[in-house]
């Protein structure tokens, strides 16, 4: 794509060609982008052109839904994740966090220690770290130190969603995907997701489906704009919103559809 | 409307009040510790303890045999296996099944466990027809169970990087936990409540057990027969408050070890 030119990062993620069917339904069509290293991508458009799908496919959840058929290359660190087949050890590599908080009807500690379990780590000390570094990193231990061995669920959901986030760094990963994160909070708790991305993206590759485009302004580096399973543009996010190079992009960012 | 809804909750309610007050009230006077902890006595005034432990070894041991073969029918047909005709086949199956009336059973039973096996009358050959009895309600639900477990759930381990067993065991299974045991405590009360299968694979000894191989009479066997052959009221509702206090024991332990597994070590 030749509105690549201005990619001054090492990438992370290599996307080539990828078009995704849902059975016969084709739902992404030849997208190509390079996803850079520690730095927010934000993916916009309208509800329904693909932005969930692209996301998905870049830590292989599609892979639960039957009848999914991809081509084209995904490559992350070098290696096709499609052609290696070890779904597990990529996930580990990859956190999640979703549209509406889903944290397990289990203490806060034992969702954040969760992860870790599940890879062996038993040692209580370990676990003890992992879960307050965990909480620290996604700003939200001083609010729920003192409950730890209570139910996640008692808690406010703009907090559930920072222990959602909490549980996917306690994996360590290395990139997070981020779906509409802040679409079920209210304004205060969205400004502290946000104000937890920038702090995130020193350590982590951050790509975010948002449908709230001065959310993409404040928070991302560069933009891609999906229109009906295509990338319309990809550039800077300056770039996309105050300058952009196609008229549909131009009309959605503006606002005149979508 | 409101006023139908709240008299048929209203009649509910009485209705049941009404039992089990006419059987309390019937039966109380028998009941002391020498009725329950006593032996049977065939000329009359001895106890009921050989059928009570009759009644609990039926139910623990159909329940020991139906409850891990359910669930884990349940979660094959429900998460592992491929969505088509033959699940829907076994769905179907399973349904029919809770259907039949348990005579049938009883006479399978007496054919099959009895004289096939060469079980003869005893608890293990009506324990293993209540088994059969059983096994499509706990597998009912249970997949009923499983499927009010959010996705969402599935999703957020699944990307952690856990594997499908890990979510299962530690995630879907403990939430589906409080659907799996009503499905207990329903097959708790159809042992209970069986009278015609248990009659026709355990038999109507009137005396303790000495093994699982013993023929032997459980407590509904007893209130039947008691009431039929002697027209003895009172013993019967006697043995029936007996049977409620059992019921609620038992539904209190099996609500008491769910809490315990649902809090296992995530
Ligand atoms: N599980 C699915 N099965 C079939 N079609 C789907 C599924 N999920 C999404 N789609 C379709 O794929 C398209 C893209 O959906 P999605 O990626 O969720 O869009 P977005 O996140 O941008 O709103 C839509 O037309 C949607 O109906
Ligand atoms: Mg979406």
């Amino acid at each position: 794509m030749s509105l690549m030119k201005q990619s001054e990062g090492t990438a992370k993620i290599n996307v080539k060609d990828l078009n995704l069917y849902y059975g016969d339904k084709q739902a992404l069509f030849d997208v190509s982008l390079n996803i850079e290293e520690k730095k927010v991508t934000a993916l916009i458009g309208p509800s329904g052109c693909g932005k969930s799908t692209f996301l998905r496919t870049l830590n292989r959840m599609n892979d639960l839904i039957d009848g999914v058929k991809i081509n084209g290359d995904i490559v992350i660190d070098n290696e096709d994740i499609y052609k290696s087949s070890d779904v597990i050890k990529l996930r580990t590599k990859i956190g999640m966090v979703f549209q509406k908080p889903n944290l397990f009807p289990m203490s806060i500690y034992d969702n954040v220690a969760y992860g870790p379990r599940a890879q062996g780590i038993k040692n209580k000390k370990v676990l003890n770290e992992i879960v307050e570094e965990s909480l620290r990193g996604a700003a939200i231990w001083d609010e729920v130190k003192d409950r730890l061995k209570s139910s996640a669920l008692g808690l406010s959901g703009g907090q559930q969603q920072r222990v959602c986030i909490a549980r996917a760094i306690a994996m360590k990963p290395d990139i997070i995907l981020m779906d509409e994160p802040t679409s079920a909070l209210d304004p205060i708790s969205t400004l502290k997701v946000e104000e937890l991305i920038a702090q995130l993206k020193k350590e982590y590759t951050i790509v975010i489906v948002t449908h709230n485009m001065q959310q993409a302004a404040r928070v991302s580096d560069k933009t891609a704009f999906f229109l009906n399973g295509e990338i319309v543009e990809y550039d800077v996010t300056n770039n996309v919103f105050s300058n952009p190079k196609d008229q549909r992009t131009e009309d959605y960012v503006t606002g005149r559809f979508g | 409307m409101r006023g139908m809804l709240w008299l048929s909750s209203l009649v509910t309610v009485a209705i049941l009040l009404i039992i089990v007050g006419y059987i309390f009230y019937k039966g109380f006077r028998l009941i002391n510790f020498e009725f329950i902890f006593g032996d049977y006595s065939p000329t009359g005034g001895g106890g009921i303890w050989p059928m009570i432990v009759t009644t609990v070894y039926t139910i623990v041991i159909s329940l020991a045999i139906a409850t891990p073969i359910g669930i884990l029918a349940a979660v094959y047909l429900q998460e592992y296996a491929k969505q088509g005709r033959l699940v829907r086949t076994i769905r179907f199956a399973t349904e029919s099944l809770t259907g039949i009336p348990s005579i049938i059973y009883g006479l399978f039973g007496a054919v099959f466990f009895v004289t096939t096996l060469k079980l003869g009358m005893s608890i293990i050959a009506a324990s293993l027809t209540l088994t059969i009895i059983v096994l499509p309600v706990v597998i009912r639900t249970t997949e009923e169970a499983l499927k009010t477990v959010p996705a969402a759930y599935r999703e957020g381990s699944l990307a952690l990087g856990t594997t499908k067993l890990q979510t299962l065991i530690k995630v879907i299974l403990p939430s589906s936990m409080p659907g799996i045991l009503s499905g207990i405590i329903l097959s708790m009360g159809r042992i209970v409540g069986e009278s015609a299968a248990i009659f026709l694979t355990a038999g109507t000894v009137a005396a303790m057990p000495t093994s699982i191989f013993s023929s032997a009479r459980t407590l509904t066997v007893h209130s039947f027969l008691v009431t039929q052959e002697a027209g003895d009221i009172e013993l019967a509702a006697a043995v029936g408050i007996v049977l409620i206090v059992i019921i609620l024991l038992l539904n209190f332990s099996a609500t008491f070890i769910s809490k315990k597994l649902s809090k296992a070590d995530y």
